[in-house]
């Protein structure tokens, strides 16, 4: 049986799966996004803080993905089997590239922006808002982008903690030596993860504020 | 009327670390007082490190200083909340400092906005002022920062600080990035512009005939001190041996 019988076969399967990962992709992605900026705002405010935070992102971006998926499950409340665990590990990895970038993208800002905005008179919410982030956005997304190529991958693996995702059928090819099942999870992940690399490349070029 | 700005034993101390003798820090600038009339143009001169811009950054408080105090309009700066204290100052810096997202319009827009003016009257102000700065404004307005040259983008520069119509104006070293030719022009146009205005301003610079052609008057620091305070023909007759090397540097 080759890959498209099989796809023609389940395709109902296929995108009921295919649905899973994106959900586990995006939600992860999101919650990074929402954790992660502010973050990475608050150091740019507290350069003291720059150094331990990065260094523990760092730390959890080392450990390998199914370790981390397997140290999870037994933690109350964010561990268990299923998809929470799975979006927990995804958050943990995602948050890293966006942190990083915001706190980048934002102390790249050329300091006599800065000095001039706060000698107008810019509070400091105005300056955030209105010169730092629209001025390092496209880095931020740069960030966003990394996290979100990276977890479609890392995605696959949230089927061995029963997260289902395209993982599901990479499992199955090699539980039974099935190269035409590893390749229906794989093929399919590998697209989704450069769509999502040509899509927030469009949008990071967009919005890149590098004019001079 | 008011003295648009009065300086009074102004000081300010690097924060020290440490403990004991090691915790006194250095001081940047120390027991510095002068006023500025209305219509007046107070150059302060000095090398590299004398405390010239710290002493600006004091006035409004981008530096909060440790001695002294500073009245602006007869209004005590401190007791002002810092925004609003700088949004009463125009303020230009030898970077210049536009927001590059923004149009030239919207750069020189930004206190007026900041303070809430009607969208009409800060388009109007807007045209006024690129007029003012020599700035054609059907030409520029809607330009990008990056889309000008120094000159023109420090024509911006200065248009910015004049929008809420301030009564005090800060200048660091505006022109001391621009080629010599641009430099001397601006220079020029400035002059003109300064009594035309009739804003009280303190002008910082280390360049000795840029201070006695825009000076009113000239204060000199050295080493955080204001060693000399007089008008342009003092400081030219001054025995005051810092003097006496800027005018033999000039």
């Amino acid at each position: 049986m080759n890959l498209w019988q099989f796809y023609a076969r389940n395709s109902g399967e296929v995108l009921g799966l295919v649905g899973q990962h994106v959900s586990l992709v995006a939600s992860s992605t999101a919650i990074a996004i929402v954790v992660g900026v502010p973050v990475g705002i608050a150091l740019t405010r507290r350069p003291a803080w720059r150094a331990p935070v990065l260094g523990l992102a760092n730390v959890f971006q080392t450990i390998p993905s199914l370790a981390l998926f397997g140290f999870l499950i037994p933690l109350p409340f964010i561990g268990g089997i299923g998809a929470t665990t799975a979006i927990v590990a995804l958050v943990v990895y995602a948050l890293l590239p966006i942190v990083r970038n915001t706190y980048t993208g934002l102390a790249g800002v050329d300091p006599a922006v800065r000095e001039a905005g706060r000698g107008m008179g810019m509070t400091d919410w105005q300056l955030l808002t209105q010169v730092e982030l629209p001025l390092g956005l496209g880095v931020i997304l740069a960030g966003v982008r990394v996290a979100t190529v990276v977890s479609v991958g890392t995605a696959t693996i949230a089927a061995a903690i029963g997260a289902g995702g395209l993982g599901v059928y990479i499992f199955r090819g090699v539980a039974v030596v099935d190269d035409t099942l590893i390749l229906a999870g794989a093929l399919p992940a590998a697209l989704m993860a450069l769509a999502a690399d040509g899509l927030l490349g469009l949008a990071e070029r967009r919005f890149a504020w590098r004019a001079q | 009327m008011t003295t648009p700005l009065e300086v009074q034993g102004l000081g300010y101390e690097l924060p020290g670390k440490g403990t004991g003798e090691m915790r006194r820090g250095r001081f940047l600038v120390h027991d510095v007082s002068f006023t500025v009339g209305a219509g007046e143009t107070l150059v302060l001169l000095g090398r590299s490190g004398s405390g010239k811009t710290t002493t600006l950054k004091l006035i409004n408080r981008l530096l909060e200083p440790s001695a002294g105090e500073v009245r602006i309009a007869g209004a005590r700066a401190r007791d002002l909340a810092a925004t609003r204290l700088r949004r009463r100052i125009g303020y230009v810096i030898q970077e210049v400092g536009l927001f590059p997202h923004f149009t030239v319009a919207r750069n020189v827009g930004l206190v007026p906005r900041l303070e809430g003016w009607e969208p009409r009257r800060i388009a109007e102000r807007v045209r006024e002022l690129l007029a003012v700065v020599g700035l054609d404004p059907d030409t520029f307005a809607l330009r990008y920062p990056h889309q000008l040259s120094g000159g023109q983008r420090q024509r911006v520069g200065v248009a910015r600080a004049l929008a809420a119509d301030p009564p005090l104006l800060l200048l660091d070293e505006p022109f001391g990035a621009l080629d010599p030719i641009t430099r001397v022009e601006l220079q020029r146009e400035f002059q003109a512009l300064k009594q035309r205005l009739g804003q009280a301003m303190v002008f910082v610079t280390h360049d000795v005939r840029e201070g006695l052609m825009l000076g009113t008057r000239i204060g000199l620091m050295r080493q955080g001190k204001l060693v000399f305070l007089g008008t342009s023909d003092e400081f030219r007759r001054s025995e005051n041996p810092e003097c006496r090397a800027f005018m033999e540097a000039a």
